[in-house]
């Protein structure tokens, strides 16, 4: 006998919350299943080459660890994270110009994992933040997931623009909207590449403070500079408007799954407790390891070995791209892990994602960096994983994609409008991990 | 000796995800009706590995391209290692459609009028005439998919006309030949087919109702964004009607061991074949493993006695 309600084989459908109403299979995504196969360049993860990181330096710190702190590294932590480590992280911050006392940290599993916790103080539904244009994209799927609505702000070669901010502030204010905050990854951004310039910084903190408007100042790439550093952290000069989010991630290791938020007194305490409520405390094992790595190795010295990898990287990427790619246009990053590529008139990089898979290169299509379906005529390279040599054979294939994208387009451009629909599309959360 | 089986999942196709979730499935059925399992992603290791290391029966839970366009198929007959499925030549007529759309109309099987377009052919002839001749051909909405693949990648249908050049391209992203075939409204169904060795049995029609009205990747493969009813809710000698033509594909076809044959039904009750599936989905939201329960199977014995029926 047929149930006459048929199956729609999940019996908590109707149960889940509204805010998972994004959680969905995706074609997208389906397609960077390929790219973890050795015979793609994936130009799309952000993988940090953890290889460039002698393994006896993290051995070292280990065996210390088990040696001297054993039991306590493997016991429950602190809900705001060792204190030692704590103090250690204001050394590292200082290198950026920042001051802080060890009390205004919250150590947490990854400075994505304090991205959650600080969304989850400041946003009911139908809240404004405000994020660059493009912006990360699993910041994105985090605002998205508190149901946040995400007003993307206009950015240039020197990052947001300041007039812009201003402007799409005035226009939510007139429609009565709530601005919880505004979302910036100022230094080498995710996925533009672009530096916030020093000028613009102390504007927006101006708009920012002179508006009401808390600042979270996402940071993973700033130590990862390749010719001068970039201007320092929007948080040295203001202690009270911002939230600033650092990892060691990138200059370190991911695996370790540590970051930390610097928040203003009060923000800072109801971060520890949603810090507590979440996890308990992070990873008192991986917060040992780090500390004893940064008490014993050279690890400005591996930042350097980590800049001059990627410094590599990055030329190869430039030098592929102006050798395959004359006509296109892209940015050129002084730091970090992303370039990106603006493709030519009616490309859709979301749509040519297939045929790039089938030519075995793979990338990031730019929908996924913008919550309301722009970023078709975009997409983010990386070239923080892929050696030099697969990065120009990945920019080749490229360029074989893209032509021929062209001359299908070509093709058919007498016939109709090809545009795409142009419909907001939830941001696809792209693992990381899945990408290299 | 326990029955040892190689289960082949992932590949390099662009439905690589939905074949390792199949994989997994299809391991852990075998698993646990005590077969020897081994699981393993084809790579450029996998021949030599296969010489090292022989399997009684390789089951390759491949979607897309080499699973199911026949070519590894090919190569394991080549080296006389027994798979599950069907054989190299039937698998390379099914997974292209419109081949398997004309051997299915030969052997009397409806199937919507449709027409097929290499891309070369619009380089020649200019696609403002080719879609103007369409146009006026075709009536009512279309279905616009590439030759070759599956999961509902690069698949459009287009309802106004002015459409039709953009889902041309989305279908020409994934192959170089689209199909375009009249859309027909009705109920859609797949009938599953399994041969375990005593002839092709066809399992109970399973009904599909997608909420979002369209069967897409998503609505496959995120659990409750599809409704089912096994059986399809219609008349008995409908659904009689709907095994008839799915056998008939899969006879005509000569395929072995297990298919999907996609249908649809129309309002007078007629059933029109759409395509053939060599390696259907087997993962947790697929259409094959409701089969196997509606029809009484346990889909771990099943697939076991798939594979004992490929050693036979």
């Amino acid at each position: 006998m047929t149930d006459p309600r048929g199956t729609n084989l999940d019996p908590w459908y109707d149960s889940y919350a509204a805010r998972t109403a994004g959680l969905a299979a995706s074609e997208v995504r389906a397609l960077f299943a390929v790219a973890s196969r050795p015979e793609v360049v994936s130009l799309a993860g952000g993988m940090p080459f953890v290889s460039a990181l002698p393994k006896e330096l993290v051995q070292g710190a280990l065996d210390r660890v088990l040696g001297d702190y054993g039991p306590q590294a493997m016991q429950y932590g602190s809900g705001q994270g060792l204190p030692r480590l704590r103090e250690q992280i204001l050394e590292v911050m200082a290198l950026e110009g920042i001051r802080a006392g060890v009390d205004d940290l919250v150590v947490t599993t990854g400075s994505q994992h304090a991205l959650e916790l600080v969304t989850k103080l400041f946003i009911d539904p139908g809240d404004v933040v405000l994020a660059e244009a493009p912006s990360y994209v699993t910041a994105l799927v985090v605002f998205r997931s508190f149901q946040a609505d995400v007003q993307h702000v206009l950015t240039d070669d020197l990052g947001l623009v300041p007039e812009a901010l201003r402007a799409r502030i005035a226009e939510l204010k007139a429609e009565g909207r709530s601005i919880k905050f505004l979302y910036t990854v100022p230094s080498f951004g995710n996925p533009s590449g672009v530096t916030l310039s020093w000028q613009r910084r102390m504007e927006i903190l101006d708009i920012c403070r002179s508006e009401g408007i808390l600042v979270l100042e996402d940071n993973p790439y700033g130590l990862l500079w390749f010719d001068a550093p970039p201007p320092h952290a929007m948080r040295s000069v203001d202690e009270d408007g911002i939230v600033y989010l650092g990892t060691f991630s990138k200059t370190l290791a991911p695996g370790f799954r540590v970051g930390w938020a610097l928040a203003p007194h009060a923000i800072r305490e109801k971060l520890i407790l949603a810090n507590e409520a979440a996890i308990l405390s992070p990873s008192s094992f991986s917060q040992y390891v780090i500390s004893e790595y940064l008490d014993s190795a050279d690890w400005r010295g591996q930042i350097d070995t980590f800049r001059g990898v990627y410094k590599e990287r990055r030329d190869a990427m430039l030098h592929a791209l102006d050798d395959y790619l004359p006509d296109l246009s892209w940015t050129h990053p002084d730091g970090g892990f992303y370039v990106w590529l603006r493709l030519p008139e009616h490309l859709d990089s979301k749509a040519m994602l297939p045929r790039a898979v089938k030519e075995l290169v793979a990338y990031t299509p730019g929908t996924a960096f913008y919550s309301n379906g722009d970023g078709r005529s975009h997409m983010r390279l990386s070239f923080c994983y892929p050696t030099p040599e697969f990065i120009r054979e990945g920019i080749r294939r490229l360029s074989v994609v893209i032509n021929g994208e062209l001359d299908l387009l070509s093709e058919f451009s007498q016939t109709a409008p090809l545009a795409a629909e142009q419909n907001p599309t939830e941001p696809v959360f792209v693992p990381p991990t899945s990408l290299t | 000796m326990p029955l040892s089986v190689l289960v082949l999942s992932g590949g390099i196709s662009h439905e690589r995800d939905v074949s390792l979730r199949s994989g997994r499935r299809v391991a852990d059925g075998l698993l646990a009706h005590g077969v020897q399992v081994a699981l393993r992603d084809p790579d450029a290791s996998l021949l030599a590995h296969l010489k090292a290391n022989r399997p009684d029966v390789v089951w390759p839970a491949l979607h897309g391209a080499s699973g199911e366009d026949g070519a590894l198929r090919g190569l394991l007959e080549f080296i006389g290692v027994p798979y599950v499925g069907s054989r190299a030549d039937a698998a390379r007529l099914a997974w292209d459609k419109p081949t398997a759309k004309t051997i299915a109309a030969r052997a009397g099987v409806p199937t919507p009028i449709s027409i097929t377009l290499p891309r070369e052919a619009f380089r020649e002839l200019g696609a403002l005439g080719i879609l103007e001749q369409i146009s006026g051909e075709f009536s009512g909405p279309l279905v616009v998919k590439p030759a070759q693949g599956g999961s509902s990648q690069g698949v459009t249908i287009v309802e106004n006309r002015e459409l039709l050049p953009r889902a041309m391209v989305e279908a020409y992203t994934y192959w170089d030949v689209a199909l375009i075939e009249q859309r027909i409204t009705g109920t859609e169904i797949a009938v599953s087919i399994l041969d375990t060795g005593d002839g092709p049995v066809a399992l109970p029609p399973v009904e599909i109702v997608p909420l979002g009205g369209v069967y897409s990747y998503e609505a496959r493969y995120t659990a409750g964004e599809t409704r089912f009813y096994t059986p399809a809710r219609m008349d008995p000698p409908v659904a009689e009607r709907a095994a008839r033509i799915a056998l008939d594909a899969h006879r005509a076809l000569g395929l072995r061991h297990l298919s999907r044959v996609d249908i649809i039904v129309d309002g007078a009750g007629t059933p029109w074949f759409l395509e053939a599936n060599v390696m259907p989905g087997l993962t947790e939201t697929s259409v094959y493993p409701q089969a196997l329960d509606a029809g009484g199977y346990d889909p771990g014995l099943a697939y076991r006695a798939l594979a004992e029926a490929a050693l036979a």
